[in-house]
């Protein structure tokens, strides 16, 4: 579904990432896993086409990313920031409408359509006794079960563009600004939406149990290099995490045990 | 399901009457008494008709003035704020304002031996001056419009600017300091059509830009890289905002001097009574900066009649403790 091949950035004289190959299945749930600093956020900055490589390509169901108009884009591939700062006081349905931009004409206001699309995934996420709520009153956890469902919005939740697949949500760190309870519960709705098998996810962690909870398929990303690619069980080997956060054997040895006991069956 | 715009109109055609309201009666306070049915009384023929003579001729213009500074002080605010994602910035944050001022006083000052006369002119260009700067200073160095970047370079050209009208002022003779300071308190006394007529293309301009804006200003919101991820063209969004907030604001400086604090307690309170939502911020505003300035130029003509005060000391009179009030009411 969503591709990149032999992708290079840099930063000044910095290599963030030196020739990344990923490729997505579609309906997978994926995990680009790293420490801090290994470019995960590049990678997805990338995926998402805000980033254009230097050299490298990247495609969009065989479709190169620059080549679509930007709203036919935004309407198959969303972005989840890792948090989301307003500077004015929205209401939660006024950000969930704010995904149906892509799909509105320059001057035009948001029809019924639109709202049934808003409502769909409030109810989605678990959000819809929020809508009238103040975004910037909400626990982060509410915050990003909102920005989750406006993404959804924007991917055509609850329209007939819904069904035709073909979608991607892109969600930078979804869990790192979040307490353990929060991080459970957008791991539920990340596995939810999964379980619908109607769209492709992508998403960035350095947190290796979450990973292993949550992604179906996980990308080891190391110093700007793809490690390892597959599933969580034959990728987080003691030696693999070892190796990727350059810990003691027996410091990864210990993870891989929790891993692999909590590990998605 | 009621679209949450909808519940908001009332307000916002209500702010439309109040700002209706204030320039049909304000011209009736004055020294010289006017009736207001006489005013409209088709029945004399309007040479015979004082009131209607006065009413039109020597006091509308100043409240029609006040309207269209007011209204585009408080549109360009909300745009700033929007561009910035800061609800403290100002039509002023950015330099617009000290070169405005730098061109006036350089057309104060040397009136005499430049082509042009008048310092709405000498004003207008200074603005746009300034805002070039600033654009440039803002882009030399990004691809994009970084807006923490667009804040240094505009904080440090106010503070050069004003170095220049110090400068200015120093050259000047006693005559004009005393004009040039009056031209910086801000004022409306604006006593014909020619000055609005001048302004006007301007500010039609930038608020057709503004209609356009409404809706991506709502998505910056969200940060520059969510909004990009929705669709939205952020650079050209950004150089929208920019050069047609500054253009309004310009416009509106080059008529009523730098007037202070409209562009940023107007747009407050309509947040406060419509939400955030740009599509209903920036027509509320207009109406609510219009009204707003009227109201104080006619507390300026009357708190210390038969003086005039510039209207730019009420507004900062009014618009200080309030500035005061929002900042530490946020957190």
């Amino acid at each position: 579904m969503l591709q990149c091949h032999d992708v290079v950035i840099s930063y000044g004289e910095r290599r963030i990432l030196q020739k990344v190959s990923l490729s997505v299945a579609a309906r997978g749930l994926v995990g680009v896993l790293g420490p801090n600093g290994s470019g995960k956020t590049t990678l997805l900055k990338v995926l998402s086409g805000a980033l254009t490589p230097e050299t490298g390509t990247v495609t969009l169901g065989g479709q190169g990313l620059g080549t679509f108009a930007p709203s036919l884009l935004a309407r198959r591939l969303a972005v989840v920031p890792q948090e989301t700062h307003l500077a004015f006081d929205y209401s939660v349905l006024e950000i969930v409408l704010m995904g149906r931009y892509p799909h509105l004409g320059p001057f035009e206001f948001e029809g019924p359509a639109d709202f049934a699309s808003a409502h769909a995934a409030l109810n989605a996420t678990g959000t819809d006794h929020l809508a009238e709520r103040a975004f910037n009153t909400l626990s982060g956890g509410e915050k990003q079960r909102v920005v989750i469902a406006s993404a959804l919005a924007q991917l055509g939740e609850g329209t007939p563009d819904a069904t035709t697949a073909g979608r991607v949500l892109l969600l930078d760190e979804p869990t790192a600004a979040l307490d353990l309870r929060y991080q459970l519960e957008v791991a539920a709705l990340l596995g939810r939406l999964h379980d619908r098998q109607d769209m492709t996810i992508v998403l960035t962690t350095h947190d290796v149990q979450f990973a292993a909870r949550v992604c179906s398929e996980l990308v080891l990303l190391g110093d700007g290099h793809v490690i390892a690619q597959g599933p969580p069980q034959d990728v987080l080997t003691t030696e693999q995490i070892a190796a990727l956060y350059g810990i003691r054997v027996d410091q990864a040895a210990m993870f891989a045990a929790t891993v692999s006991a909590g590990v998605r069956p | 399901m009621t679209h949450p715009l909808k519940r908001s109109v009332p307000i916002v055609v209500g702010l439309f009457a109040l700002m209706v309201l204030a320039i049909v009666l304000s011209p009736l306070v004055g020294s010289t008494h006017i009736n207001l049915m006489r005013v409209f009384d088709r029945s004399i023929p309007f040479e015979s008709n004082v009131d209607a003579q006065i009413f039109f001729i020597a006091r509308l213009p100043r409240a029609l003035a006040g309207a269209l500074v007011g209204g585009t002080l408080a549109a360009a605010g909300v745009v700033f704020q929007g561009l910035l994602r800061n609800p403290l910035a100002t039509p002023y944050t950015l330099g617009v304002s000290a070169g405005a001022s730098l061109g006036a006083m350089i057309a104060i000052t040397f009136g005499a031996t430049l082509p042009f006369a008048g310092a709405a002119p000498a004003s207008l260009a200074g603005a746009m001056l300034a805002v070039t700067v600033v654009y440039l200073l803002a882009t030399a160095r990004h691809s994009g419009l970084s807006t923490t970047v667009l804040l240094l370079a505009g904080v440090t050209l106010n503070s050069f600017f004003s170095a220049l009208i110090l400068f200015v002022q120093y050259l000047a003779n006693f005559q004009d300091l005393f004009r040039a300071m009056r031209w910086l308190m801000g004022n409306l006394d604006v006593t014909s059509y020619a000055p609005l007529a001048g302004a006007m293309p301007f500010v039609a301009i930038s608020f057709v830009a503004f209609v356009w804006l409404a809706r991506p200003l709502n998505l910056l919101s969200l940060g520059a890289d969510a909004a990009g991820a929705r669709g939205i063209n952020v650079r050209s969004v950004q150089r929208t905002a920019f050069f047609s907030a500054s253009l309004a604001t310009g416009a509106a400086v080059s008529v009523g001097g730098p007037i202070g604090f409209v562009g940023i307690i107007v747009p407050h309170l309509v947040r406060l009574m419509v939400g955030a939502d740009h599509r209903l911020v920036l027509p509320a505003s207009i109406f609510l900066g219009a009204g707003f300035l009227v109201v104080c130029d006619v507390l300026a003509r009357t708190v210390l009649s038969p003086m005039e005060l510039p209207v730019g000391i009420i507004t900062a009179v009014i618009g200080g403790p309030f500035f005061l009030w929002m900042l530490l009411r946020k957190r």
